[in-house]
């Protein structure tokens, strides 16, 4: 009965496009709606796609390892027997078709006939007998009733109002469960009809916009496949190769302009004498029980205790205003093999050493095998960015927007230190603040450091 | 299993807990010689004597004060209310006696006292017999308040009743003595206080009714599921505490929730549910909460208008089509 296409879901907000990591459902499958469809990579981690209709899995647009923008038809769900050649057209400007991406990966739709749709085999029967209900009414109506149809209360009941929610305002009425499904379905609640009150957009209308032949076009340019040539030692072989971008990686080749160019960073930089604060350690992790804790647990806490009292840096540039948080969110930068990514450790002024050290694993962890969820990637009101573990004796960061600082910290170093008696050996860490001159000034982002140096110095404070 | 009625279900509860334990006695107006004025005390008298089932003179506060006086020194009374109307003469006893001794003795008093009586609007009882009472009690802390819809129900729910340390609000109804149903002759069979009960399972909204109005929402549901609409309808059984997680749980499968309760809507049940559900499953809601209820005012004597002072069917069912924006139908 009813013909539901399967669209790359906008998953966080920056979100442009993702990738189909594996489909968990192949064609020819039942699904229910509900069911776990595929697995797809954003620029952040990865997630499960629910389907949103009910039917065989008609046909899978984007093989497993593809890319798609955000809105295109990756997929369609319908009966046996649906007639889907239209909507699988219609996906031209969208998606790459089976056709093109499992022989290999053209770049999507410029050079393929949108006019001749895959006719697969299997859909032959269907085309040559339709069922009775499949009049020649326009393709896009007729699609969206029939959707709605899975539940028959309600389809012949409410009367479709003419305009779209939005017409009469800027702000669109709907449910809040249209609106969450219009968020994970890519569907543009602008240009959705609302059945309901005063024009609402509710669940139905959103599944039935989702079911039906986009009016608006989905993005073009589908990604080139990522598929590398295989390296041959010989000189005769390629002098060099175009690596495709992985969703991160493009990310963050996104992002960063964003930030170093209009944000105005300027750099502090600092040295703190570690001693203390090592032994500290030393004596801690010896104590049975207690978790590990890490140099970059000491300085998360020291930084946000000391940020709580410097709430000038723990501030975002809001255009006309400077919003000063009272809660330190923290971000931890945390390396990956293809990027690198910065879950947030909450209320980290709150916690003590011991919940810090085990939170801070665990989103390191958990971030490494991308199983973070989108909630803990976004949020932070501060940033730490820690290559210590590389040998490294200073670097400056690149803030991450909206925040206003971040601190680069490098590693702990044994060096020839000046003392009363004389020379001596000192373990000492460099760390330098890049700050957001919109919202700070030197002497704030110097005053921070020296209140971060004395707590580290004196790092009995961080258990009290 | 037996099938028996709701009034038989209550009775047998009474007499498998009075012979459990010695400390379980009966006290209030007419229990004894004439058998409780709906009967449900039938037998007692007989079987445990007149110093374990009381007649006591027409005097709530009385009566009830005795009781609370009783479970304080370690025995289980369950007073009787003649109907649970008669209980705002004993409001006091109850509110500020029984709900608060265990917490301003410090914890050295428990008050494991049951009253229990029939409530709601039954059929002409006029505006002093007809109040849906549990309102005044749910929001009182330290009170359990316990509505039981069905026979099996009101079994388990008043042995829990009577075995719980706490004061519990044990509202019967008139029109549901008769209901007859299955009901477990196991004497150790309880009911946990607390714990809702998915009445029928379906698929486009929840409804959350209990007692009578639980038996109007299941005729509605059924009259709906003849226009595709699959009606689920989940009866709370004790109001105090709620299990929201039943509702919450069965409101993210439906995405719709229609509250229904006999007494005024102000300040009622519904609107509590209602707020549970916003605040829970907010982002799971297609619809707002409709909610079907009493009118604001007296219960009027006169059959044509006590109907449209109460929930019926056909509201029940056009608050459903509502939230389904289904409207058109009919």
């Amino acid at each position: 009965m009813a013909v539901t296409k399967v669209v790359m879901p906008k998953l966080s907000e920056q979100m442009e496009a993702g990738k189909v990591i594996k489909w968990l459902k192949k064609e020819g499958d039942r699904v229910q709606s509900g069911d776990i469809l595929a697995e797809v990579e954003t620029d952040k981690a990865d997630v499960e796609m629910e389907a949103f209709g009910s039917g065989v899995l008609r046909k899978i647009l984007v093989s497993a390892g593809d890319k798609a923008p955000v809105g295109a038809l990756i997929g369609v769900i319908a009966e046996e027997g649906d007639d889907i050649n239209a909507v699988v057209a219609q996906a031209g400007g969208g998606a790459p078709s089976a056709a093109a991406s499992s022989a290999g990966a053209k770049p999507a739709m410029a050079d393929r006939p949108a006019a001749v749709p895959p006719q697969p085999k299997s859909e032959d029967h269907a085309e040559r007998t339709p069922s009775p209900s499949k009049g020649p009414e326009s393709p896009g109506i007729r699609r969206a009733q029939e959707t709605v149809a899975q539940q028959p209360v309600v389809t012949e009941m409410a009367p479709r109002p003419q305009a779209p929610a939005a017409a009469d305002g800027g702000r669109v009425k709907a449910s809040p469960l249209a609106r969450k499904i219009a968020a994970q379905s890519g569907v543009d609640l602008k240009l959705v009809h609302g059945s309901g009150p005063g024009g609402r957009i509710v669940r139905r209308d959103v599944e039935a916009a989702a079911a039906a032949p986009a009016a608006a076009a989905a993005p073009s340019a589908a990604a080139p496949s990522p598929a590398l040539r295989p390296v041959t030692p010989t000189v005769t072989g390629p002098e060099y190769e175009d690596v495709a971008l992985s969703t991160m990686r493009a990310a963050i080749a996104k992002r960063m302009p964003l930030s170093k160019a209009p944000v105005p960073h300027f750099y502090v930089t600092s040295e703190v004498a570690m001693d203390r604060a090592w032994e500290l350690r030393e004596e801690l992790n010896g104590l049975e029980g207690q978790p590990k804790i890490s140099v970059n647990d000491l300085v998360i806490r020291t930084c946000a205790l000391t940020l709580l009292h410097h709430p000038g840096v723990n501030a975002s540039f809001q255009g006309e205003s400077i919003r000063v948080f009272h809660r330190v969110h923290m971000g931890i930068a945390v390396a990956l093999e293809e990027g690198l990514i910065t879950p947030v450790l909450r209320d980290a002024h709150a916690k003590t050493l011991a919940q810090i050290a085990v939170e801070a694993r665990d989103l390191a962890e958990r971030a490494r095998q991308r199983k973070l969820r989108t909630q803990e990637l976004s949020g932070a009101t501060f940033s730490i960015s820690n290559l210590g573990m590389f040998d490294v004796r200073d670097f400056s960061a690149i803030i991450n927007p909206p925040e206003g600082a971040i601190l680069a910290v490098g590693s702990v170093r044994k060096v020839p230190v000046v003392t009363d008696e004389g020379l001596g050996v000192g373990r000492r860490m460099a760390m330098t603040i890049s700050c957001d001159h919109r919202v700070m000034d030197g002497a704030m982002g110097a005053r921070f450091l020296q209140d971060v140096k004395r707590l580290l110095e004196e790092p009995l404070r961080l258990l009290v | 299993m037996a099938v028996m009625t709701y009034r038989e279900a209550l009775n047998l509860a009474l007499r498998e807990e009075m012979r459990r334990d010695p400390d379980v006695f009966v006290i209030g107006e007419e229990v004894g010689l004439y058998e409780g004025a709906y009967k449900v005390t039938q037998g007692l008298l007989k079987e445990f004597g007149p110093k374990r089932i009381v007649d006591t003179p027409i005097a709530e506060s009385g009566f009830t004060g005795v009781g609370i006086g009783a479970a304080m020194v370690g025995l289980r009374p369950v007073v009787e209310m003649m109907t649970f109307n008669f209980a705002l003469l004993a409001l006091d006893q109850i509110v500020n006696s029984a709900a608060k001794l265990n917490y301003m003795s410090g914890g050295q008093y428990n008050v494991p006292i049951v009253i229990r009586g029939p409530g709601g609007p039954a059929h002409q009882l006029a505006a002093q017999h007809s109040q849906s009472m549990e309102v005044y009690f749910y929001h009182v802390p330290g009170l359990k308040v316990v509505r039981p819809s069905t026979p099996m129900d009101a079994k388990g729910l008043l042995k829990s009743a009577i075995r719980d340390d706490n004061p519990v609000i044990f509202i019967e109804s008139e029109t549901l003595y008769n209901v007859k149903g299955e009901v477990s002759e196991d004497p150790d069979f309880l009911v946990p206080l607390g714990q809702a009960a998915v009445r029928r399972e379906g698929t486009d909204v929840t409804v959350i009714a209990y007692m009578g109005m639980m038996y109007r929402a299941m005729e509605a549901a059924e009259e709906l599921a003849k226009d595709g609409i699959s009606v689920e309808i989940v009866d709370p059984r004790t109001l105090q505490p709620l299990d929201t997680e039943t509702i919450i749980r069965s409101v993210r499968k439906t995405h719709r929730a229609v509250v229904v309760e006999a007494g005024a809507g102000f300040a009622g049940m519904g609107s509590e549910i209602a707020t549970e559900i916003t605040e829970e499953a907010f982002d799971d809601l297609d619809a707002p909460v409709a909610r079907v209820t009493g009118a604001q005012a007296p219960m009027p004597y006169a059959r044509s208008l006590e109907r449209l002072k109460t929930p019926t069917k056909e509201k029940i069912a056009d608050a459903i089509r509502q939230v389904c924006y289904a409207n058109g139908s009919r």
